[in-house]
């Protein structure tokens, strides 16, 4: 009987060895294990046996119906690992395929300069002040210290559209408007972008429409130096760290004393290159003391008060800044250009 | 204004090159844009002399000279020019020598001469050809008789020097002129001034017995003054006058002219030189024009008047444009003996207009333009004068004849120390402030720490204090002014809520996949006009127009953003990029009056256009095509992020230009603040594009509505119940609607419907539609029963059936 067994043992270790699938697995299972399996016969047989031997031969079956079932668990784990790994073999992907592109857009160079500069002068206690493109002569000229017939009204030939009423041609209206809702109170903190208009014809460095960017400080004791403090900071900001500045005088009707500012070359560092025309310097931006006239009418005391203000064109710092070479870019709005901004 | 910087050697010692005093006139607040080295590249040019000068024997054009250089044998050289002759002192470029554009002078042979060097005309020299003196500009230049014979021609020729091209703010009229410029860099390099000595002998004879002088517009013209110079004898003026003319721009004619036109350039005073003998009476009168009068000038161009021009006349007719151009009948010639010269002041804008109606500006207009030095103008005429007598064998006759005050009162402008330092930051002393108005040459005198400075004429832009604290900074140099940190009451700065709204919309849009864009806001008057989400006024928008447009395309301020945007969709579809989204956040511009008195009503809208592909990947092949919805879930999106969502609505509608059954007008509440839709085909033919879908919208409406603050909803404890909808209804009813329906009937279990299907097709009844939604039912308090969920949905259904026919899909 243990022959028997062993025999059966033998022969279904062998058949578990050889198979491949699970069924055939589960055949193995029910032919040798089931309830009307040989070791079930067998078993069944033990009525026949000597009290002596059942226990012996009890022992020994129930060993074999254990090895099987082990070998056939074995196997069984050893075929479904097999056909996972045949399953994800079969899923695999080329991971260097192009990914599902996300559609993105971004600003436009212009206003990302402009955050930028605005987010700068946040910072520094400033608010944005906005006001009308279309604009009256007082604000855009009278105001700021530009009557009729002065003669830095050709410096910007405008757009009238009647004798009073014309497209402003810098920022500086909203100055004079802000100073005006403040009573003659300071402090007056503020940075004023926004378009403006100008009678040029339209080549790759004039722009019949441009962006400027204005900022103004009206308070007592208000210092040229103090300028330079904020005009420093603002060099260093936007254009590095290790960027120096250089006040020149010049001339501007709302402000006296008048400076331009220039930085050194923040592309040869100062030791001359094409960017900075060999002078070592870039022109950035002009700025000054704001004029008594212009603090008198906007009804400041001249006496108590003094201020300091700036402006600078965000197209001229972009173009430096991203080397573009053309203004006209700016408002043609070609993909392949906006599409370089991304990071902007 | 063009320096010459040898010329300003004349008047102040200078001992840095012209590069190192461009720095300093620069740093001192004169732009200087251009130090030119007049010597364009050349050696070896020296002068020599024209022993012999013969035809070549095998070339027409050509001579053969020999010509002394100063070597030991005369060196023979062939020349092509016309004018060359024996005898003449001429810049001859040795062998070896180089010429502008590195062109070196070799030994050669021509038609078989030899020819050892080359005998130079001025434009070979580097002098550019409208500069060059009429009789030379055919041929070589002809030196000077005592030239020294082997010595270097460029400094005959002053080709040794450099020119400094200032950038003039209005405010440095000033520095126009040779004088003025020579008062800056005598204050900026601290160093003494040389004015010109003008000696002036007289024939006895008086001017006043030549001619007389009457103006009749002294508004106008508040001084004229006239000299008279005998016997003058024209020719060319002397060789060191003629190069500083070139150096500064002005062609030479001859010695009357020319010495105008220097003294214009020394002392910044326009004159005029008329032949007195034609000048057709004996006195000057000074007048406005007629209105239709003419003249013809200079140029021999028939000019028309009118009476904003003011002209000099002989008494009878015109012979000058005031400040702007002599007459032809006038002018000085070959044979004139006797010029009338005039030296007077007009007033800029009476110069203004006439040289803008005339189109000629001109040396002279722009000084007058710009202003001049009213105290100037008899010195000026001295030196004219003097120079006439000097150089053009003149006899002064005595005494100017004038009409009006010669000078005027200088003006005064007082400043204290403390003012000074306050406003600049720095600790500058008296006797700094002191040394400054000395170097400047403004007379001063000082009590206490307050300074009184009286402004010399030169200077009409200084009238106030801080003028002269922008005088001493600048002289101090800006470079030592210190740097300092504002120090002003702490207020938080920021953006204002509508600003920060502003920049959340952009971000928005460009997470959501478009492009920002900034077009023109002038157009022409069509497209200003072409859109309107408002139906009823579409038709009759008023347009703001600029009086003077460069051009019809920029004339008209924009009422819309989307026919730029499409021009922008356009460019880029012919560059072949056809999937495009843009946006743009601009002004537009509304009145209601023809033609506006007060400012027009300025909008912020917020437009955009997308065509093409909207999704694209390719190797999965998937491709989404813009189209209405694509468009329309970006604007929802933005109002779920403006908190809007619930409260915009969209309703068809027909609008100028867009497609009528693809448009809609998009209401916030129930007011129409925009429009979403596919432009026209016959518009989009028109523009020539593809299938373009655009939308704009009134940003300031969208962005200042007030929305309520979000609350916080707790987290459902109990299920939803879910149940599908499918209906059949007629084909024109819109899904929105039957939205609506839903949620009023649904009543407060009815927590969200959401259309899934949308069928049209096969086995539909013609004219009919099908629309499934999927209904989510839910009780935040309690789980619902299913009975309660059956009879809210039964009354949404019986209510669809009332109101719009509404049946269940079989």
């Amino acid at each position: 009987m243990q022959d028997r067994l062993q025999a059966l043992k033998e022969e279904a270790l062998l058949k578990i060895q050889q198979a491949n699938e699970l069924k055939e697995l589960q055949e193995i299972k029910v032919s040798y294990l089931g309830k009307k399996g040989p070791i079930t016969e067998v078993l069944k047989g033990m009525g026949k046996l000597s009290p002596e031997e059942r226990p012996v031969i009890g022992a020994y079956a129930n060993e074999v119906r254990d090895a099987i079932t082990a070998a056939l668990d074995a196997k069984i784990r050893q075929l479904e690992q097999a056909a996972i790994e045949e399953k994800l073999n079969k899923e695999a992907i080329d991971v260097t395929l192009p990914g599902r592109p996300v559609r993105k857009g971004n600003s436009h160079p212009l206003t990302a300069v402009i955050e930028e500069i605005e987010d700068l002068f946040l910072t520094m206690g400033f608010t944005v002040a906005e006001g009308p493109e279309v604009e009256t002569d007082y604000y855009n000229f009278e105001a700021l210290n530009l009557p009729k017939g002065h003669p830095a009204r050709d410096m910007q030939d405008s757009f009238f559209i009647t004798e009073d009423i014309l497209l402003r041609t810098q920022t500086s209206p909203v100055q004079a408007r802000t100073m005006e809702k403040h009573h003659g109170r300071g402090p007056v903190k503020i940075i004023s972008p926004g378009k403006v208009y100008r009678r040029d014809d339209d080549d790759a460095t004039h722009s019949h429409q441009f962006m400027q960017i204005e900022g103004l400080v009206v308070d007592e004791n208000v210092r040229l130096s103090d300028l330079k403090g904020v005009l420093e900071t603002f060099a260093k900001k936007m254009f590095g760290e290790d960027r120096k500045i250089r006040l020149r005088p010049s001339f501007f009707p709302f402000t006296e004393p008048s400076v331009e500012m220039d930085i050194s070359c923040f592309k040869c560092g100062g030791k001359g290159c094409s960017i900075c025309k060999h002078t070592g310097w870039i022109e950035i931006l002009g700025a000054g003391m704001v004029h008594p006239n212009v603090l008198e009418m906007a009804g400041f005391d001249s006496k108590k008060y003094t201020g300091f203000a700036f402006g600078m064109g965000p197209e001229r710092i972009a173009m430096l800044k991203y080397g573009i070479d053309d203004i006209r870019h700016f408002y043609t709005n070609d993909l392949r250009f906006l599409k370089q901004f991304k990071k902007a | 204004m063009l320096v010459s910087y040898n010329w300003l050697k004349e008047y102040v010692n200078i001992d840095i090159t012209a590069a190192e005093l461009g720095e300093k006139i620069t740093k001192s607040g004169i732009e200087v844009e251009i130090v030119e080295s007049l010597n364009k590249g050349i050696t070896g040019v020296i002068v020599g002399h024209v022993l012999e000068c013969v035809q070549h024997p095998n070339a027409d054009k050509l001579r053969v000279c020999k010509v002394d250089i100063g070597a030991e044998e005369p060196v023979q050289i062939v020349c092509g020019a016309p004018n060359v002759a024996a005898g003449q002192k001429v810049p001859v470029a040795q062998v070896g020598a180089v010429l502008p554009g590195n062109f070196k002078i070799k030994k050669a042979k021509l038609r078989g001469e030899a020819s050892h060097g080359m005998i130079c005309s001025l434009t070979e020299l580097g002098v550019d050809t409208k500069l060059v003196p009429k009789e030379y500009s055919a041929g070589i230049f002809v030196m000077p008789s005592d030239a020294q014979v082997g010595s270097d021609a460029l400094s005959y020729l002053n080709l040794d020097d450099y020119v400094l091209e200032l950038g003039l703010t209005p405010n440095r009229a000033d520095c126009l002129n040779m004088i003025g410029v020579a008062y800056e860099v005598a204050a900026i390099l601290n160093e003494e001034l040389r004015l010109p000595e003008v000696p002036l002998e007289h024939t006895g004879e008086k001017a006043s017995d030549y001619i007389s002088v009457k103006v009749d517009a002294t508004e106008d013209n508040p001084y004229y003054g006239a000299m008279l110079i005998k016997n003058v004898s024209i020719g060319p003026s002397p060789l060191w006058m003629q190069n500083r003319l070139i150096a500064a721009g002005i062609r030479p004619i001859n010695n009357v002219v020319d010495i105008t036109n220097y003294v214009l350039l020394e002392y910044g005073q326009p004159l005029h030189a008329f032949d007195y003998d034609r000048f057709g009476s004996r006195e000057v009168v000074v007048r406005r024009a007629k209105d239709g009068e003419e003249i013809v000038t200079l140029d021999d161009t028939e000019r028309k008047l009118n009476s904003s021009h003011l002209v000099i006349t002989n008494g009878e007719v015109p012979v000058a444009v005031a400040g702007v151009m002599g007459g032809a009948t006038s002018e000085v010639q070959e044979d004139t003996t006797t010029v009338l010269l005039e030296a007077a002041y007009f007033e800029g804008q009476r110069v203004r207009a006439a040289s803008k109606d005339l189109g000629l500006r001109s040396e002279a207009s722009a000084r007058y333009e710009k202003g001049i030095d009213r105290n100037r103008v008899y010195e000026a005429a001295r030196r004219a004068a003097s120079l006439m007598a000097q150089y053009a064998g003149g006899e002064v006759a005595e005494g100017i004849v004038e009409d009006g005050e010669r000078s005027v009162s200088e003006g005064t402008a007082e400043v204290t120390r403390t003012r000074i330092n306050s406003l600049l930051g720095t600790a500058i002393e008296n006797e700094q402030i002191s040394e400054i108005f000395t170097r400047l040459r403004f007379p001063f005198e000082v009590q206490g720490e307050t300074f009184k400075v009286t402004v010399p004429a030169r200077r009409p832009d200084i009238t106030i204090d801080a003028d002269l604290v922008e005088e001493v900074g600048r002289i101090y140099g800006y470079d030592r002014i210190p740097t300092t940190y504002l120090v002003t009451e702490s207020r938080p700065g920021g953006l204002s809520p509508y600003q920060a709204a502003r920049r959340k919309v952009m971000r928005y849009l460009e997470g959501a996949g478009l492009y920002q864009a900034v077009t023109y806001a002038l157009t022409t008057p069509e497209k200003a006009t072409s859109f309107s989400f408002v139906k009823e006024q579409q038709e009759n928008i008023q347009t703001i127009s600029v009086s003077h447009p460069m051009s019809e395309e920029r004339s008209t301020l924009r009422s819309t953003l989307i026919p730029q945007l499409l021009e922008v969709v356009r460019h880029n579809h012919h560059r072949s990029l056809d999937d495009v989204g843009v946006f743009e956040i601009s002004s537009v511009f509304f009145t209601i009056e023809q033609p506006i008195s007060v400012l027009p009503e300025e909008k912020t809208y917020l437009s955009g256009a997308l065509t093409g592909l909207w999704n694209i990947h390719p190797w999965q092949g998937e491709k989404k095509r813009t189209d209405f919805f694509v468009v329309k879930g970006i604007l929802e999106g933005l109002f779920e992020e403006l908190g809007l969502r619930s409260r915009i609505s969209f309703e068809s509608e027909s609008l100028k230009g867009m497609h009528p059954g693809r448009t809609a007008v998009i209401k916030l509440d129930s007011i129409t603040i925009g429009l979403i839709g596919q432009i026209h085909p016959g518009t989009q033919k028109e523009w020539d594009l593809n299938e373009t879908y655009v939308f704009e919208m009134d940003l300031d409406q969208l962005i200042q509505t007030i929305v309520e603050p979000t609350v916080y909803q707790t987290l459902p404890r109990f299920p939803s119940i879910t149940r599908d909808i499918a209906l059949v209804v007629d084909k024109n009813l819109p899904a929105g609607d039957l939205n609506t329906v839903i949620h009023e009937a649904g009543g407060a279990l009815l927590k969200e419907s959401s259309l899934f299907d949308l069928y049209e097709g096969e086995h539909m009844e013609e004219g009919k539609k099908s629309l499934a939604f999927s209904l989510k039912y839910f009780d935040p308090e309690r789980t619902l029963t299913d009975e309660e969920v059956t009879k809210a949905h039964e009354n949404i259904l019986r209510n669809l059936e009332e109101r719009f026919g509404a049946e269940l899909r079989k």
